[in-house]
C-alpha cells in the first residue's frame, strides 16, 4: 500500500498549526453563535407579534439570508464593503459579521416557529389562572419554547461550524487552509499528504461538532420523559 | 342578583371572506351554586362563548357582569384578580408537564404570592378532595386522563374560586371517566357553593349535573329553561335535534347490548 501521507503531520509544529486552525474555526463560529444567540431570540419573539410591517421587513430579511449563498455574503462584506466605504475590515471580523447575520435570521425563525407551535389553549388556561401576560411568558411559554428550541439550535451550531470552511476564500487562515498550506510546502517530499492532511481535517471536525451534537441527542432524550 | 350576568352579547370574528358571527345578542343569567349548562352542535359558539364569561374572548358588544361588575370595565390588574374567582377547566387539562401533581397545584398559589409552605399545606387538602392525595409525586403523563382533570380541577379549587367554567371538560374521557368528574364536580358545587357552568356537546353531561341549560344554535341563544322541561318539551329544533341524536346513541347502545 502507497504511503498515506500521515507523516507529514509529525513533521515540525504542523500538528499544532492545525490545531491552531481548528480553534479559529471554533472561535469565529461560537463568536457568531452567541451573536446569533443574543440577537435572534428577541428578533423571533418579536416576529411572533401579529404586527404586518414587521413581519414584511424579517420576512424580506429571512429571504435574503436564506438566498444567498454565504459565499457571496463573505465576498460582499470583505471586498465589497471596504471598498465603496473605505474602511479596514479584519477577515476574522468580516466572517463573524456574516455568519452572525445569517444565524441570527436562522435563529430568530427558529425562535418563531418554536413560539407559535405552543398552543393556543396554554396561554388561555395560565390567563385563566388570573396570570399577567409576563408571568405567562415567563414561566408557561419560555420552558416550553427552550425545549423545543435547543435541539434545533444546536443542529444550527454544529451547520455553523462545518460551512466556516468558506472563510479561507477571505484569507482567514483556518483549519482548512491550514491543511492546504501543510500540502502545498510537502509537495515534493510527501505528494500524498492530501489524504492524510485532509483526513486529519476532517477529523478535527468530527471533533468539534460531535460532542455538540450528542449533547443535543441527551437533551432531546431527557426532557422527553418528563 | 345573578352571579353571571351576560348583557346583549355578540362576537364577530374577522374572516377574510367573511366576518363569522359566533355570538349574537346573548341574554344569559347564571344564578348562584347552579350548576348550568351551555350545549350545542360544534361550531355554535358555545366556547366564545363561555370564553367570554373570563374575557379570554372579548365580545365585540354587550356588557359581562360578575357579581354585578361589568369586566371590561376592569384594570387589567383588576381583570387579573377577579380571573383567580373564575375557575376554568379545559378540554385537554394544560398541566405544566414538567412539574409534578403537587406544584401544579400549588403553580397559581405561587404565582398569587401565597408562601410556599401554605401553598403545599392547601395544595394536599385540595388534592383530598379530588381523591388524588397518593398521586402527589406523581408526573402528568404518568397518569390517565381522569386523573390528569382531576389535577387540573384541584388547580383550580386553589385560587379559591366562586365560579368554575368548564369548557367540554369531559369530551376527551371515556363514558365511566365522564361520571366520575361529573360527580366530582356536583360534589364541589354542594360542599363550596361554587356556581358551575358546563360547556358540552353530549346531552348526557347536562342530564346528569345541570340545573339549568341553555341552547345555542349557531351563535344565538335558542332557548334556556330547567333541564328537565328541556328534556321533556323542548321548544327550539337544536333542542329537539341534540335530544333526538341522544335518542338514537340510546338505541345503538341497546341494539349492541342485544347482539
Amino acid at each position: 500500500m502507497q504511503n498515506l501521507g500521515i507523516d507529514v503531520l509529525f513533521k515540525g509544529t504542523n500538528m499544532m498549526r492545525l490545531l491552531g486552525g481548528l480553534w479559529v474555526s471554533l472561535r469565529i463560529s461560537l463568536i457568531a453563535v452567541l451573536f446569533s444567540i443574543l440577537l435572534g431570540v428577541p428578533l423571533g419573539i418579536l416576529m411572533s407579534r401579529k404586527s404586518r410591517i414587521i413581519r414584511a421587513i424579517t420576512r424580506l430579511y429571512l429571504e435574503i439570508v436564506r438566498i444567498m449563498p454565504q459565499m457571496v455574503l463573505l465576498f460582499i462584506v470583505f471586498f465589497g464593503t471596504t471598498r465603496v466605504f473605505g474602511w479596514n475590515l479584519d477577515a476574522e471580523v468580516a466572517s463573524v459579521i456574516v455568519f452572525s447575520f445569517w444565524g441570527c435570521a436562522e435563529m430568530s425563525d427558529l425562535v418563531r416557529g418554536a413560539l407559535i407551535s405552543i398552543p393556543k389553549h396554554q396561554y388561555e388556561s395560565a390567563k385563566a389562572l388570573g396570570m399577567n401576560s409576563l408571568t405567562v411568558f415567563v414561566f408557561i411559554i419560555l420552558p416550553q419554547t427552550i425545549r423545543r428550541l435547543l435541539p434545533l439550535s444546536i443542529n444550527l451550531v454544529t451547520r455553523m461550524i462545518k460551512t466556516t470552511s468558506l472563510v479561507m476564500m477571505i484569507g482567514v487562515v483556518e483549519v482548512l487552509k491550514v491543511g492546504q498550506q501543510i500540502i502545498e510546502a510537502n509537495r515534493t517530499s510527501s505528494p500524498n499528504a492530501a489524504f492524510g492532511v485532509y483526513g486529519t481535517v476532517l477529523l478535527l471536525y468530527f471533533i468539534g461538532c460531535w460532542p455538540i451534537s450528542m449533547l443535543s441527542k441527551y437533551l432531546e432524550k431527557k426532557w422527553n420523559n418528563v | 342578583m345573578s352571579i353571571i350576568e351576560l348583557k346583549n352579547v355578540s362576537k364577530t370574528f374577522d374572516a377574510k371572506k367573511s366576518n363569522i358571527h359566533a355570538l349574537s345578542n346573548i341574554d344569559l343569567c347564571v344564578e348562584e351554586g347552579e350548576i348550568f349548562g351551555v350545549i350545542g352542535l360544534s361550531g355554535a359558539g358555545k366556547s366564545t362563548l363561555v370564553r367570554c364569561m373570563n374575557l379570554l374572548e372579548k365580545p365585540t358588544d354587550g356588557e359581562i357582569l360578575i357579581d354585578g361588575k361589568n369586566l371590561l370595565k376592569l384594570s387589567n390588574r383588576e381583570l387579573r384578580l377577579m380571573r383567580r374567582e373564575i375557575g376554568m377547566i379545559f378540554q385537554h387539562f394544560n398541566l405544566l408537564m414538567q412539574r409534578n401533581v403537587l406544584d401544579n397545584v400549588c403553580f397559581p398559589m405561587e404565582i398569587a404570592g401565597v408562601s410556599k409552605a401554605e401553598a403545599r399545606k392547601r395544595a394536599k387538602q385540595y388534592l383530598d378532595i379530588v381523591g388524588l392525595s397518593d398521586k402527589a409525586k406523581a408526573y402528568p403523563v404518568q397518569l390517565s386522563g381522569g386523573q390528569k382533570q382531576r389535577v387540573a380541577i384541584a388547580r383550580t379549587l386553589a385560587s379559591n374560586p366562586r365560579i368554575i367554567l368548564c369548557d367540554e371538560a369531559t369530551s376527551a374521557l371515556d363514558p365511566q371517566t365522564t361520571g366520575t368528574i361529573l360527580n366530582l364536580l356536583k360534589q364541589i358545587n354542594k360542599e363550596y357553593q361554587i356556581t358551575v357552568v358546563v360547556i358540552t356537546h353530549e346531552m348526557r353531561v347536562v342530564e346528569e349535573i345541570c340545573d339549568r341549560v341553555a341552547v345555542l344554535d349557531h351563535g344565538v341563544l335558542a332557548e334556556v329553561g330547567d333541564v328537565k322541561e328541556v328534556f321533556k318539551a323542548p321548544k327550539s329544533n337544536a333542542a329537539k335535534a341534540l335530544l333526538l341524536e341522544r335518542k338514537i346513541k340510546q338505541l345503538e347502545g341497546d341494539v349492541a347490548n342485544d347482539i
